[in-house]
């Protein structure tokens, strides 16, 4: 490395247009929200779709930019080093924002629930609803006409196993294309990293499916109680990031197609199979603690 | 830190990747250089710092005597609340951001941040943040008056309708901070020069790397609250609300195990700082620099398991009382070696007396007085009788503004030379410590006594016999909030004209920024340097 000359990349338009569709983005968001919670018009939804726009935009500029700088062979070891570093502690952040649902999720069924129900330290709470009985899964909400609980949760060992088995053969396929990727058989690299993104996207159809069937036979839904908060919030999220993650997988296999990523450099590949690991791990600890336990 | 002997190849701009600023707006806009993006983090604070100045202003204003003049108390919340989030999150920790930015890369060697690009847009979100932050001042039912802590269900079911730009603005600002701590680890941990083992770091790399660490670990989860807010709020979740099976004092939870790391974050670089300073003017080597990085290090791993320490009236059960109050006391022993540092490295030092080492010297002082204060609520019976009054107030204001502040106007004075290529003026550096100084502790050493008197805090009229207190207090305010118009008009000043600055400017400075000419040149360093 010494001796070696530093690279610092070009000035580049992206990080304020970013800036920008954040700023119009979280602008747009709260003005639509506020609106529609108080049942008035706005400018919200535009501002919001504008916002949307704007990032689109940066993605596929962004993107396009730092594809050519590769190219050029602009990126030394130094930086592709730096982009991994960073991967990793963003996933780590990801890590720490489950975190925070999961500890909700902690707390409610170890302190609040069961003080609520008149048992432990803060037992007296209890005389706020008497006679409520601590559950769990929580069925009987303290004040079922303000949240009226749901009749049944969803069973474990149906969808969600079915769900678990896909999701971890999708880690395992991830793993088979990079190995394919690294190996120069690039049949087997598109073939795996395809068969990913079918377990991806039939993942996702069941978990439509299971929340559907939350919703309109089990009245499980985000209004009844801390059990249905807890589970949507933690399984949404998730699904939300399945979500990012199959485009991203997506988006590789067309990058495939166009002959990208050699075995010695495929930073972006890596990337996103490490945020795929991290996904399918997010998803072990739902199916034991939100589905199982 | 050992010493540094520095063999620096030439600086030159001949290679095409290392031109000169671009020209016009364009320079700071889509600019990746970290002297730009660290001016511009360093001036954002200091506007901001203004802004939430103005707000403590009003608010020690309405103070000023019992009753109710200037305003009204809804106003008085709003004002409370958006003093807190600014100061804290548009003041402080951009400020600490920018100075990362400025000195880091100088200190170990680096050209530039690891993802320079990046680095642009992490400072470039926090106007838009601030922005919205700020216009909800103007939205139908005000701004959020719930406090900077924002505790549910006062900023859930009781909250005005801005509420929710507040969560957005929460939202973007915490990616900015995300991405800035990212970059800051990958900086550290992968652009040293040859040499500069992790050891070798100054101190002041040191305390970033942890803080970093420490944001990227809590800064998701702060956004995770807020989600949840956002949830309960408007699509009919119960996380805060026990008739569905949550719990208000859930929010507590997960707020304060983001906020307690907060305050570190909002603190650890400032030791970095004295760190540096104190052996400048000492003329010696910093005392204990491997105890100094340990204890910083054993700081911030013990930060996480103490944010109950806020809550301890709220309702816990008692083990949990017990085991927050001593967890949180077992902070002190890595924080009094740190004092202990401090002070041995002066200990028969070649002292003198420049504006920097006077600001150390009051953070030494003054931080080490909010500490013993932190102490006294750290004990959770003597805690029932001082929550949520003034003495509390007394105690994080004493850790912020001669902490936090002082600190960072400390290295705005240190490193000044080294950005512009001007020595300081010392007459009004001077000028602007004495009188800082002096109002910093007429405003907040008073809230002690009111405080463990019972006056409560947030409350916009109080009990006649806090009277005389106040307004002493009030008076010393505005004092400390005008004088820094001399600190503005000593920074433009410095910027515009003085008398040139060698590369080494203070005589006992050691580490590599103080190898390279001042003003630093554009690009530090195009090649790596080599440290022995």
């Amino acid at each position: 490395m010494s001796g070696s000359t530093y690279y610092v990349p070009e000035q580049s338009k992206w990080p304020i247009l970013a800036s920008v569709a954040l700023g119009l983005l979280a602008y747009g968001a709260a003005m639509t929200i506020t609106s529609m919670t108080a049942d008035r018009d706005s400018a919200g939804p535009w501002i919001l779709g504008g916002g949307f726009l704007v990032l689109f935009y940066v993605i596929f500029g962004w993107f396009k930019d730092q594809i050519r700088e590769e190219a050029e062979g602009l990126h030394s070891d130094q930086l592709d080093r730096s982009y991994r570093q960073g991967m990793l502690w963003f996933i780590f952040s990801e890590v720490m924002f489950f975190a925070a649902f999961f500890g909700a999720l902690f707390y409610v069924r170890t302190f609040s629930v069961p003080w609520i129900g008149g048992e432990g330290a803060k037992g007296v709470t209890n005389m706020l609803w008497d006679g409520f009985a601590a559950t769990w899964p929580l069925l009987q909400t303290p004040d079922m006409k303000q949240f009226p609980g749901a009749s049944a949760v969803i069973d474990p060992w149906h969808l969600p196993l079915v769900n678990t088995v896909l999701l971890i053969t999708s880690s395992v396929t991830v793993t088979f294309a990079h190995h394919a990727l690294k190996e120069q058989k690039r049949r087997a690299l598109e073939a795996w990293l395809a068969a990913t993104i079918v377990l991806a996207v039939v993942f996702l159809y069941f978990q439509a499916v299971e929340y559907h069937e939350a919703y309109t036979e089990l009245g499980l839904t985000l209004h009844s109680g801390i059990y249905g908060a807890t589970f949507f919030m933690l399984t949404g999220f998730h699904g939300f990031h399945v979500m990012l993650g199959t485009t991203m997988l997506f988006v590789m296999l067309l990058r495939c197609f166009d002959g990208a990523f050699s075995p010695e450099k495929h930073f972006a590949f890596e990337a996103v199979s490490w945020y795929w690991h991290f996904v399918d791990v997010v998803w072990v600890g739902l199916f034991i603690f939100v589905y199982i336990l | 830190m050992a010493t540094v002997d520095v063999d620096l190849p030439h600086v030159k701009d001949e290679d095409p990747h290392h031109h000169g600023p671009a020209k016009g707006i364009g320079r700071w806009l889509y600019t990746t250089n970290h002297k730009d993006i660290g001016s511009m983090y360093l001036i954002f604070s200091l506007s901001m710092f203004m802004i939430g100045g103005i707000m403590a202003l009003i608010i020690r204003a309405e103070l000023f005597q019992p009753g109710l003049q200037l305003v009204e108390p809804n106003f008085f919340n709003q004002m409370t609340t958006m003093h807190g989030l600014i100061m804290v999150f548009g003041a402080v920790m951009p400020a600490f951001v920018g100075l990362a930015n400025w000195m880091i890369p100088m200190q170990i060697g680096a050209p530039d941040m690891a993802l320079p690009r990046m680095n642009n847009w992490s400072f470039w979100i926090l106007p838009f943040a601030f922005l919205i932050l700020l216009s909800s001042l103007f939205m139908p039912g005000g701004a959020p008056n719930f406090g900077w802590t924002f505790y549910a269900p006062l900023s859930t079911t009781y909250a005005p309708e801005s509420v929710t730009f507040f969560i957005f603005g929460v939202h973007i600002m915490g990616a900015s901070s995300i991405m800035g701590a990212i970059n800051i680890i990958a900086t550290i941990l992968n652009m040293r020069a040859p040499g500069m083992t992790l050891m070798k770091m100054p101190l002041f790399v040191w305390t970033w790397l942890i803080t970093a660490f420490l944001l990227i670990a809590v800064m998701p989860v702060l956004a995770g609250v807020v989600t949840m807010m956002l949830m309960d709020i408007h699509f009919g979740t119960s996380f805060f609300n026990a008739a569905g099976g949550g719990d208000p004092v859930l929010f507590q939870h997960v707020f304060w195990f983001f906020g307690h790391p907060e305050v570190y974050i909002m603190i650890l670089p400032a030791f970095g700082i004295i760190s540096e300073i104190i052996p400048t003017f000492a003329r010696k080597r910093l005392f204990g620099y491997s105890s100094m990085v340990y204890a910083v290090a054993s700081i911030a791993l013990l930060s996480f398991v103490v944010w109950a320490h806020h809550m301890f009236t709220v309702g816990m059960p008692l083990v949990g009382e017990v085991f927050f109050m001593f967890a949180t006391m077992l902070i002190a022993v890595p924080t009094g070696v740190k004092v202990f540092n401090w002070v041995a490295t002066m200990f028969r030092g070649s002292m003198t007396f420049e504006t920097p080492m006077l600001f150390a010297l009051a953070f030494v002082v003054l931080f080490t007085l909010g500490g013993f204060s932190g102490l006294m609520l750290a004990i959770a019976p003597a805690d029932f009788q001082y929550h949520d009054t003034y003495f509390v107030v007394a105690h994080f204001h004493y850790v912020l503004v001669p902490g936090a502040i002082f600190s960072i106007m400390a290295a705005t004075y240190y490193w000044l030379p080294k950005w512009t290529g001007h020595q300081l003026n010392e007459t009004m550096g001077k000028l602007h410590f004495w009188l800082s100084f002096v109002g910093v502790n007429i405003t907040f050493f008073p809230m002690h006594f009111v405080g463990l008197a019972g006056m409560p805090r947030r409350i916009p009229d109080y009990a006649l016999q806090f009277a005389d207190f106040n307004s002493m207090a009030s008076v010393g305010a505005f004092i400390f909030g005008f004088s820094q118009l001399v600190f503005i008009y000593n920074v433009i000043q410095n910027v515009r004209a003085g008398e040139k600055a060698s590369a080494q400017v203070w005589e006992g400075a050691q580490g590599l920024e103080w190898t390279i000419p001042s003003p630093a040149p554009y690009h530090t360093f195009s090649t790596p340097p080599k440290v022995d």
